[in-house]
């Protein structure tokens, strides 16, 4: 027994040891973990962020370097703080306080003091470097616009949020993510993907070296550039023309449903989100609930389309064979509908209207009795409207239209079942709702919804989803963006697309002609509310115009609307028809009303509801 | 010294040989830069190859030498080692915080390490004198000074850690019929000791009572006669013990003493500062896996995670570098070099060399034991070399000539 008791503690202790090595290195995992965190730093490489150009090839965003300046605290010796500040153009306190920040985060790892130092500050400061121990400067991309239009469009790119984290396990705190438009629906693209660096650090976070020699490496993937179907010159020329006056135009080629211009004021010069001040102009903008630069007009602005519509309530007719080209009506500076409901027109009285006329007159009566038409040719109504709603919805209508920017409203083209909510089923019949005839009524629509039921009527019966996307690094993209064929049968087209012609030649646009250009259009007049203190108060109509151009083989589709602009023929139109000129003759030659548009103000218009006191509208 | 040679025990050795070279490894993995080879001089794993050298020379010395020498010098050999010892305090260099060594031309040399093998030889004289006996309190009294003499030198340098190894000789004590009791004691205390920290007073206190009075009426049912008496002293000793543990913990240990416990009980949780070293060996260890991370991969090892890596945490680099299977092959070698020396010993009938193999045995679990426990989380902080294995000159020299007096002896058991 006693000769066995060391012999056998031993044995026993080394049983214990074995044991406890199987615990610590197979049965826990954890330690691999532990000492990877311990060991390894995984550095993240960024590919340089992808360019976007216009379709011509312009150059439209870049990157620009930015530098930030970094301390590691514990190698910091004291140094001229008032020199430093004046350096880099930072107060004092924000110093003391950045570098009392970087102190508490660690002495041993780099935090930054100054943010995004101006290319001045930064040749100024690298050449007195030698005098600043433990600092030094870091560079980084940042987003550089070449253009001052167009921020709508392009987007931003900002630093992501915690959200964004955890939404997408890709982004870690500190990287950026394109935050609106373009940069935010081609953010994959743009950004490329990141690559990993793996170094080995030891136990003062000091890094002695590539882990395992970089076989675990990962090479960042190229960025790629992005070609936008965007015509940069066009985009700048609509942004000149709008100036002093809200509102929006979409151009849209009707061939391929591409964007050719998206114009909304008013704007904002895209730099102003670039650098230091971003979140300082951000808030700024987003404060101005006036004028809302942040809202794009274009894509989210809900109004009642107005007399454009009247082209599109003419198509379902003929389709729906409840009027030829030669019906006519009657028209008595109005017609009563019903009991006690009289719509007024400014036709002359006793003017008889065939389809034609009743387009470049934009005659209020003919459109009624053709929408009854509509509406009546079933047993009830509501077969009637729905059977109306579908065709709507084929020329995109009443739903978004699957564009590639993340803004947009879907719009709205009531069906019986809305108005058996309103009125109890069967308590209304189409004199109820006959101002959806003219498009006023129940109906609302985007102005890049106006644009593209203009581009399915140049093409006869077809649009393409339109879209900002043209290739991407020079390849050509998938076709996502694919023609869909409304429901009306190509034939029925010419008559309208001949009263639109009409309206340009001798109607309610004839501002709008150009030498050489058939132009076909469509001006439109919008009422719109808005509230006062809680009272309903009308403003001044809403100036619209819809158009295309040439008559045969159109190059461009477009949706122009100015709010409180009046009636369409006063702003809508001339702007319409000179974004025509421009992007089909590439110069204006009527710079006489080139001048009037430019000079046009309308802020006094957009201060009436908030001076407090009456105003008249529509003068 | 033909024959003999013939007779050495080529399992030890070859023993030996492996954890040595193993060791020149994993101190050059710790140590590794661009300059780094066997023959730099400048670096621990140039220092420990030399030391190498020598010892393999003094190991040759010592098995030429007549296997008689060593125990007819014991008595020398100790007083010698005891005046190296004093001499520190005059002639010794303090390195950080402790006076245990010597520098002789840039080498320094540590007489506490030399001191485990003359007390295991004048331990092993003594105790093969024929008029020796356990039993006796002078006999008792006679060899605890010899071990605890030099324990108390080497307390005061102070180097805790070694003087404890000492203890070790204990065990050989109980092989020379040292009564039974005394271990029954050592391992009562330790066990109260721990659960004294662990346990709240009052639930020791009960379990103690209840324990020893069901004890009582159990051996009253065996036997009519049996008395109360011994129970209530064993009753009162333990309580006694028990609160002065937790007395003594609290008020007399100082807060480094109670953290290096703390940590290994658990009770305290503080990966950065005292518990950093053992955390981080621990990383180490439970890093690598079933086949580690590979010679010159392991990360921690790299990035010098953990201090004194390549003296007392060297088994954190096996334990990374070469995973379950090296670290677990370590085990086995020391668990097999242990009881080979200890079978080797039995077999002896010199006295002498018997209880010197003993001797040698003790020595060697206390270190495996302690180092060990104390790189796996087991055992509190103990700064004592893995033999054979970690660095340090004077530590594989001693260990080395310790084993090869042995095998010596050993080799000479039929020239009596």
């Amino acid at each position: 027994m006693r000769k066995l008791l060391l012999a056998g503690l031993t044995l026993i202790i080394s049983v214990v040891f074995i044991v406890r090595l199987f615990q610590l290195q197979v049965l826990n995992t954890s330690y691999q973990k532990l000492s990877d965190n311990n060991a390894i730093l995984t550095i993240s490489e960024y590919p340089e962020r992808g360019f976007i150009y216009d379709r011509n090839g312009k150059l439209l965003v870049a990157n620009q370097a930015a530098y930030d300046v970094m301390i590691i605290p514990e190698n910091v010796i004291p140094f001229d703080t008032l020199a430093f500040c004046a350096l880099v153009n930072v107060s004092k306190n924000t110093l003391i306080k950045n570098l009392k920040k970087a102190r508490q985060f660690s002495k041993r790892l780099p935090s930054v003091v100054v943010n995004q130092l101006s290319k001045e500050a930064y040749a100024k400061l690298q050449e007195q470097m030698w005098k600043y121990e433990g600092f030094f400067i870091q560079k980084k991309s940042l987003r550089d616009y070449q253009i001052n239009f167009g921020a709508n469009i392009l987007g931003y790119v900002s630093e992501v949020s915690n959200n964004d984290i955890k939404k997408d396990e890709y982004y870690q705190p500190g990287e950026l993510i394109g935050r609106q438009g373009i940069e935010k629906s081609y953010e994959k693209e743009l950004r490329g993907k990141k690559g990993k660096r793996f170094l080995q650090k030891d136990r003062f976070n000091r890094i002695i070296g590539d882990y395992k020699n970089k076989s675990f490496d990962v090479k960042p993937k190229v960025a790629k550039d992005i070609q936008l179907t965007l015509d940069a010159t066009l985009q700048e020329y609509g942004d000149f023309l709008m100036q002093n006056k809200r509102g929006g135009i979409v151009a849209i080629e009707p061939s391929t449903g591409e964007i050719l211009a998206l114009i909304s004021t008013p704007s904002y010069n895209p730099n102003l989100l670039v650098g230091r001040d971003r979140s300082k102009n951000y808030r700024k903008l987003a404060r101005d609930t006036l004028s809302k630069p942040l809202f794009d007009r274009g894509l989210q602005a809900l109004y009642p389309p107005g007399s454009p519509f009247k082209t599109l309530n003419a198509l379902v007719a003929l389709q729906e064979e409840v009027i030829t080209p030669e019906t006519k009506f009657k028209c008595n500076e109005g017609h009563y509908y019903a009991h006690g409901a009289f719509m007024e027109c400014h036709c002359r009285k006793g003017s008889q209207n065939d389809l034609l006329k009743g387009i470049y007159n934009s005659c209020n009566t003919y459109f009624a009795n053709t929408y009854k038409r509509i509406i009546e040719k079933y047993e009830t109504p509501e077969k009637g409207l729905n059977q109306w709603n579908e065709h709507l919805k084929s020329f995109g209508l009443g739903n978004y239209l699957g564009y590639d920017l993340s803004v947009g409203k879907k719009g709205f083209i009531p069906n019986s079942s809305y108005y058996d909510q309103w009125y109890s089923k069967g308590g209304w019949k189409a004199a109820t709702i006959i101002s959806n005839a003219i498009g006023q009524g129940e109906v609302l629509t985007t102005p890049i919804q106006l644009a593209n039921f203009t581009a399915a009527i140049a093409n006869r019966g077809h649009y393409f989803t339109p879209h900002f996307l043209r290739s991407v690094s020079g390849d050509s993209i998938p076709p996502k963006f694919v023609q869909k064929n409304t429901s009306i049968d190509p034939k029925h087209f010419e008559v309208v697309i001949d009263g639109m012609h009409k309206v340009v030649e001798k109607g309610t646009a004839r501002i709008a002609r150009i030498k050489g250009i058939d132009v076909c259009g469509k001006t439109g007049t919008a009422e719109n509310f808005t509230k006062i203190n809680g009272v309903r108060t009308q403003l001044t109509d809403h100036s619209i115009f819809v158009a295309f151009a040439p008559k045969d083989n159109p190059k461009i589709a477009l949706a122009v609307f100015i709010e409180n602009g009046y009636w369409g023929g006063r702003w809508a139109a001339p702007i319409a028809s000179l974004m025509i000129e421009k992007y089909i003759n590439g110069e204006i030659e009527r710079s006489w009303l080139e001048k009037r548009m430019v000079d046009g103000n309308l802020t006094n218009e957009y201060q009436k509801p908030y001076l407090g006191k009456p105003f008249k509208i529509n003068e | 010294m033909n024959k003999s040679f013939y007779r050495l025990d080529w399992i030890s050795i070859f023993i030996y040989l492996a954890l040595v070279s193993f060791g020149l490894i994993n101190i050059y993995s710790t140590n590794y830069n661009e300059n780094s080879n066997l023959f730099n001089f400048d670096i621990p794993v140039g220092k420990q190859f030399l030391f190498f050298l020598v010892s393999l020379v003094v190991a040759i010395v010592i098995l030429i030498t007549k296997a008689k020498v060593f125990e007819r010098f014991a008595s020398i050999f100790y007083l010698l080692s005891i005046l190296s010892l004093i001499g520190l305090f005059i002639f010794g260099k303090n390195i950080s915080g402790a006076t245990s060594w010597y520098t002789i031309g840039g080498i320094g040399l540590q007489p506490s390490e030399f001191a485990k093998i003359t007390t295991a030889l004048a331990v092993s004289k003594i105790l093969s004198e024929i008029q020796v006996n356990l039993k006796k309190i002078k006999s008792l009294l006679q060899i605890g000074f010899v071990i605890v003499f030099p324990m108390f030198l080497i307390i005061i340098q102070p180097d805790p850690g070694t003087a404890l190894v000492f203890i070790g000789l204990i065990f050989v004590l109980f092989r020379e019929g040292l009564n039974i009791i005394f271990l029954l004691i050592i391992i009562g205390l330790i066990l109260f000791f721990i659960l004294a920290l662990v346990a709240p007073l009052p639930f020791i206190f009960t379990s103690i009572i209840t324990l020893l009075i069901s004890m009582y009426f159990f051996s009253k049912k065996l036997n009519k006669k049996a008395s109360l008496l011994p129970y209530l002293i064993v009753i009162f000793f333990s309580c006694g013990y028990v609160y002065s543990v937790d007395y003594i913990f609290n008020t007399v240990f100082e807060q480094r003493h109670r953290d290096r416990i703390n940590i290994i009980l658990e009770k305290e949780v503080d990966s950065q500062g005292i518990g950093y070293n053992i955390n981080q060996s621990k990383i180490a260890i439970g890093s690598g896996g079933w086949e580690g991370k590979g010679f010159l991969q392991g990360t921690q090892t790299k990035g010098d995670f953990v201090p004194q890596q390549h003296t007392d945490y060297i088994f954190s680099t096996i334990g990374e570098e070469w995973g379950f299977y090296g670290s677990s092959l370590v085990v086995i070698a020391f668990c097999t070099l242990i009881i080979r020396i200890l079978y080797r010993a039995e077999n002896l009938k010199n006295k002498f060399a018997r209880i010197y193999g003993h001797s040698l045995a003790a020595i060697l679990f206390l270190h495996f034991f302690i180092n060990l426990g104390m790189s796996l989380g087991l055992v509190p902080t103990i700064g004592i070399p893995l033999p054979f294995i970690s660095y340090g000159g004077s530590s594989l020299l001693a260990f080395s000539c310790l084993l090869f007096i042995f095998l010596n002896l050993d080799a000479n058991r039929l020239n009596e």
